[in-house]
């Protein structure tokens, strides 16, 4: 099989994914969890499309999923920074309220045609042999994948500001005490991470399953990004390259199902999720202090190989995840 | 800059932190404030660092009132302080560290910053390496690193709360030269500690707090008697501390002292993920004491973990009371009479939001699947009575002050034990609770329990211990006598000197 | 009410819709039947949820207990379809559900335990194996002779219904009678018992509670199997129940495991409100059944009800312990 194609649909489908863990990267890292991601991300991909139908406009539906996704963001801040009730009680609500008002909200749309996103091939790049159909034979979502990713690790890792979201999330008092207003960053990334969630709902509705339906067919995605941003120990690259391997796996399942027809075709979507237990387990492997007690008895050159490879797996959230700030 | 604080503040419910507080200190000097553990000397530093907002009072700076009630404000004035908990961001770098927080554009010149952090840091003779994780420093460094980071902000108000808790001997010396330079370049220092010691080597001046208010103020060199009347409102009552027989004379040991060592740890070794310590042995007899010294971090609460059965050992044996028990459950050490008391008296020690009742029921041997409340509470009352616990069989533990939670979790021990494990045992107590505390601990000592215990407060090692293990940097000292160590021997062990 | 703001987008007439969402609960004797039978499941989930939410577990793995539950008593309920009495064929499928609800549950409970795997992630990749799988047992080995269709196994005889007890003009499902006995045993169960008392410990300081002596992991254990049990019980229910549809079929659960969530988040420890908000509950989604008919409303409706006023009362009880008691 020519891995080309296959590597440029992954490619293609991915934006949605990417953009939501980017979303709750963001999020996390100031010390707020969004646990709504499955319902938001149902919810904001009926809204986009509901309202690029009715402006007829592709960016406008966009806007309008990430005013969703921002709204909900808000939601959960409001609930555990303001009134400090559990991050985890008011996210899986919110969950829930998402996905039943996607189904009633758009009941109206479903299964009618839409506009969808045109692919924008980039003139003489784009026939560039095995990078140009990935790269550059691509719609204006997935390169807004790629700028976004760069743009989240930039911000992240170097900008002042973004220096300021980590401390918020790892040492709340220390920031408070350094003169920066936490709530207001929390509050800030909440609301910017949900509106990214909400651009990765647009981003089924207007190009990857362009449409409607009840259920749509992404039921569970939002669980899996939750569990990429820890996969990813919620740096912006390795949870990006979390969301690719997902793909992947799920446009293998594809093809995979196409050679076992004997095989429900119901099987298929779950196989992600015993492979996000898996990872998750991984990830715990690579925390578990049982575990590096047990190579304190291996001769130190395997140790350390042993090590690196633990480390490559360790994944630390960002200390005050969960909690709020207690002001004296 | 003059600083100036005027008829200061600060209520917590009943309790007056703050009840009209005034002092001033003139620019260029380093202006001590001394007051027993809850005199209120933090929260008046807090609330002029910003943390804190006073219920009432005036800041001045240089004569006009500035309103100050946020980090951020402070900050602007040129205040800064360098809290007694490092405030820092662990799993950051010390550049990033240094620069969060700091005006430096949106994208902030690292190359820069990095210059500034060096100069500033060899001018104290401070060593930090900019790209090292903070979590990797020592207490004393990340100290420093607070330092220079206040100092590149422009503050000319500095504020250290009881710096030299955590830091060694040598460690403080290069502080304190430090903080004099600091001072002659027209900065106001203020230094804050319980410790008379410092405060004369160190200060110019000094204000002393008794409960929330001002006892007096003297310039230095001022007669130490007369700060301690200032500090305590008497004499000191008693040089070293009384009232308990300290150790037995050496040569008539208690009887169970010649039994076999309750505690024996064979070539033990002991790591986690950040540390490993190697090759330890340690024998404790029936009525011993054991003090573990060191810097925060250096193994102490590894080793007792280990002690107590909370984390296998990666090598070597545990016996207690001649049983080998490397490796087994937590369940078989508590019932082989070893108990263990952490540092978190709420949250490890506690269970917050259960009462004294709960935590009573959940200690004792249980009859059938069912529990006994009456039991229970009667169990808790007497605990709280022979205790002087101030609360009722019902009051949630979250409720009790500091020194009653330490009370509670004695008091909640069981009546038989072979071996306490107690780390900090009088951390953040004032001196009548920590020595209720220590008469507790000696009365079990008395009955043959054998105590290993850690501490930061070199003179309760010194004064309570038979024995004492210095932890640093990865290693651990053979057990040195404590009748014949000294504060300063000590301190050079913490900071690595002959380890 | 927030729900009509829903309704006015969808440009229905709210009073009309929560009309009927009243007459379709309580409009006839038979409806009040059916909402009976709706609240059995979701008070045996409840009283499951009660014991884990003591220990600070986020069973949401419920779901999948709940739909293996139904799959094992399924499975009891075809293999002695024709053996022996029928009041046989019930206990063994009865005890057979709890069985198979405990196993599901263990599984997330030791990923938790040992694997150090979060149980809310370890819980919902397990609700979507425990979804396949009956897809596949549907479609595959259970599939109706001749046909294969995703409507469901062969409706079971009448003589393996549960029974009813019938009140004049109504019916109590049997089942509703074991519901309120497990969440009566389960709440003095809670108060009273040593489990109870080192479960609440664990709640709120699983530390504190293990440096006391607590066998943590044994306790965990032990709750989630309780819990999972009577999930398994709600599953049984639904297959046997006098009023469900006696067969096994895909989504059987219908979200009755997420919605005994919601329930236990609003009532908390209290049983009595636990039974009345899952009575109250089931009204709503029995009678939202009604809107598709009448007024082309989606009958998720119900959900957004629900969601909607969980939310609410999140914010409500932040709203007093913030801002109320500060005050005083």
């Amino acid at each position: 099989m020519d891995p080309v194609p296959l590597i440029a649909a992954v490619v293609a489908a991915s934006p949605p994914v990417i953009f939501a863990v980017l979303g709750e990267t963001l999020a996390e890292k100031s010390g707020v969890i969004n646990l709504s991601l499955d319902g938001l991300l149902l919810l904001s991909a009926m809204t986009g499309f509901a309202t690029a139908r009715a402006a007829g406009s592709v960016p406008a539906g966009a806007a309008a999923a990430m005013a969703v996704g921002a709204a909900a963001g808000l939601v959960v801040a409001f609930a555990s920074l303001t009134l400090r009730q559990h991050q985890v009680a008011t996210g899986f609500v919110l969950t829930l309220l998402c996905q039943n008002l996607a189904y009633l909200l758009g009941a109206p749309v479903a299964h009618v045609p839409g506009p969808q996103i045109s692919p924008a091939p980039v003139p003489l790049l784009a026939r560039w042999p095995a990078v140009g159909p990935v790269v550059f034979d691509q719609d204006a979502l997935v390169y807004l994948s790629f700028v976004g990713t760069a743009a989240v690790w930039w911000y992240l890792s170097k900008t002042a500001p973004g220096l300021v979201l980590r401390g918020v999330g790892e040492h709340p008092a220390a920031a408070a005490a350094r003169g920066i207003a936490v709530n207001k960053v929390r509050y800030l990334y909440a609301a910017a991470g949900g509106a990214l969630v909400g651009l990765g709902g647009a981003a089924f509705s207007l190009a990857v399953k362009p449409g409607w339906s009840r259920p749509y067919g992404i039921e569970g995605t939002g669980w899996i990004v939750l569990a990429i941003v820890i996969f990813g120990n919620w740096d912006p690259l390795r949870g990006v390259a979390g969301a690719y391997l997902f793909v992947l796996l799920q446009t293998l399942g594809t093809v995979l199902q196409s050679l076992m027809p004997r095989v429900p075709t119901q099987v298929f979507p779950t196989l992600p999720f015993p492979l996000m237990i898996l990872a998750l387990l991984l990830v715990a492997l690579g925390n578990s202090e049982r575990i590096h007690r047990a190579l304190h008895r291996l001769p130190p050159g395997a140790r350390r190989r042993l090590l690196r490879t633990l480390r490559a797996l360790q994944s630390s959230p960002p200390a005050s995840l969960g909690a709020s700030l207690e002001q004296e | 800059m003059r600083v100036e604080l005027r008829e200061i503040r600060k209520f917590f419910g009943a309790v007056r932190a703050n009840d009209g507080v005034t002092l001033a200190a003139e620019a260029g000097t380093i202006h001590g404030v001394l007051g027993e553990n809850g005199a209120g000397k933090s929260t008046l530093m807090k609330i002029l660092s910003g943390t804190l907002v006073p219920d009432g009072g005036q800041i001045l700076l240089d004569g006009a009132p500035v309103p100050i009630g946020s980090a951020a404000r402070a900050l602007r004035a040129h205040i800064g302080m360098v809290h007694q908990d490092p405030l820092d961001f662990p799993s950051l770098s010390v550049l990033d560290n240094f620069l969060l927080g700091a005006p430096a554009g949106f994208v902030p010149r690292r190359g820069r910053a990095r210059d500034a952090l060096r100069t500033l840091a060899a001018r104290f003779g401070f060593a930090l390496d900019p790209d090292a994780r903070c979590d990797h420093l020592t207490v004393a460094e990340r100290q420093q690193l607070e330092i220079v980071r206040l100092l590149w902000l422009g503050v000319q108000v500095l504020i250290l709360d009881e710096p030299t808790t955590a830091i060694s001997a040598s460690q403080r010396t290069h502080l304190f030269a430090a903080l004099r330079a600091m001072a002659a370049q027209g900065r106001v220092v203020f230094f804050v500690s319980h410790k008379l010691e410092e405060v004369q080597e160190l200060c110019d001046r000094v204000t002393v707090l008794r409960r929330g208010r001002v006892a007096g103020e003297a310039p230095i060199p001022c007669d130490t008697g007369r700060l301690v009347r200032l500090m305590f409102g008497r004499e000191l009552p008693r040089a070293p501390r009384p009232g308990i027989p300290l150790r037995p004379p050496a040569d008539q040991p208690p009887a169970a002292m010649k039994s076999t060592p309750v505690l024996e740890l064979a070539d033990l070794a002991v790591g986690d993920t950040l540390l490993s310590l190697e090759h330890l042995f340690l024998h404790a007899a029936a009525g011993e004491v054991v003090g573990l010294a060191g810097l925060e971090g250096s193994g102490q609460r590894l080793l007792l973990q280990t002690c107590a059965g909370l984390t296998p050992p990666i090598g070597g044996r545990i016996r207690i009371g001649g049983r080998d028990l490397t490796g087994r459950p937590y369940q078989r050490f508590l019932a082989a009479g070893v108990a263990y008391v952490p540092a978190g008296r709420l949250g490890e020690g506690l269970i917050p939001g259960l009462t004294l009742a709960d935590h009573a029921a959940i200690g004792e041997p249980r009859r059938s699947a069912f529990v006994d409340r009456r039991q229970a509470v009667r169990s808790a009352a007497r605990r709280i009575q022979e205790f002087n616990i101030r609360g009722t069989p019902d009051t949630d533990v979250r409720a009790l002050s500091g020194g009653n939670q330490q009370r509670a979790l004695l008091a909640l021990l069981p009546a038989r034990l072979t071996l306490l494990l107690m780390e900090h045992p009088t951390r953040g107590l004032d001196l009548e609770s920590a020595e209720e505390i220590w008469r507790r601990l000696l009365e079990r000592r008395a009955h043959g329990t054998a105590i290993v215990f850690s501490s930061s407060d070199l003179d309760e090692l010194l004064d309570r211990g038979d024995r004492i293990v210095v932890f640093s940097g990865g290693r651990v000292s053979v057990p040195i006598d404590a009748r014949r160590a000294t504060v300063e021997q000590l301190g050079e062990l913490i900071g690595g000197k002959g380890l | 009410m927030a729900g009509a703001a829903v309704l006015r987008i969808l440009s229905a007439s709210p009073a009309q819709a929560y009309a009927l969402i009243v007459a379709g609960a309580v409009g006839s004797p038979e409806r009040v039947t059916f909402v009976l039978a709706a609240w059995a499941p979701l008070l045996l989930a409840a009283a499951g949820l009660l014991v884990t939410f003591a220990a600070g577990l986020w069973n949401i793995g419920i779901e999948g207990q709940v739909i293996l539950g139904a799959v094992c008593a399924t499975g009891a309920l075809r293999a002695l379809e024709h053996l022996g009495p029928p009041w046989l064929a019930l206990i063994t499928a009865g005890l057979a559900g709890a069985a198979g609800g405990t196993f599901w549950a263990l599984l997330a409970g030791a990923l938790r335990a040992y694997g150090r795997v979060n149980e809310i992630f370890g819980g919902l990749g397990l609700n979507f194996i425990a979804g396949s799988l009956t897809v596949y047992l549907v479609l595959g080995p259970w599939a109706r002779p001749g046909i294969a269709s995703t409507s469901g196994t062969l409706p079971f005889d009448a003589a393996l219904w549960l029974p009813a007890l019938r009140i004049p003009p109504v019916a109590v499902p049997f089942e509703v009678l074991l519901g309120l006995a497990a969440i009566g045993a389960v709440s003095a169960a809670l108060r009273g018992t040593y489990f109870g008392l080192y479960l609440t410990a664990m709640g709120h300081s699983l530390r504190a509670a293990q440096l006391r002596g607590v066998a943590t992991t044994r306790e965990t254990l032990r709750a989630f199997a309780l819990c999972g049990a009577f999930a398994g019980l709600a599953g049984f229910a639904l297959v046997a129940g006098a009023y469900s549809r006696h067969q096994l079929f895909p989504l059987i659960s219908a979200g009755n495991g997420y919605l005994a969530i919601l329930v236990v988040l609003l009532a908390g420890r209290n049983a009595a409100a636990c039974a009345l908000i899952a009575a109250a509950f089931a009204a709503i989604s029995m009678g939202s059944l009604q809107l598709p008919l009448a007024m082309q409303l989606d009958s998720s409706m119900g959900g957004v009800i629900q969601g909607l006023l969980v939310l609410s009362v999140i914010v409500l009880r932040g709203f007093q312990t913030r801002f109320l008691r500060e005050g005083t």
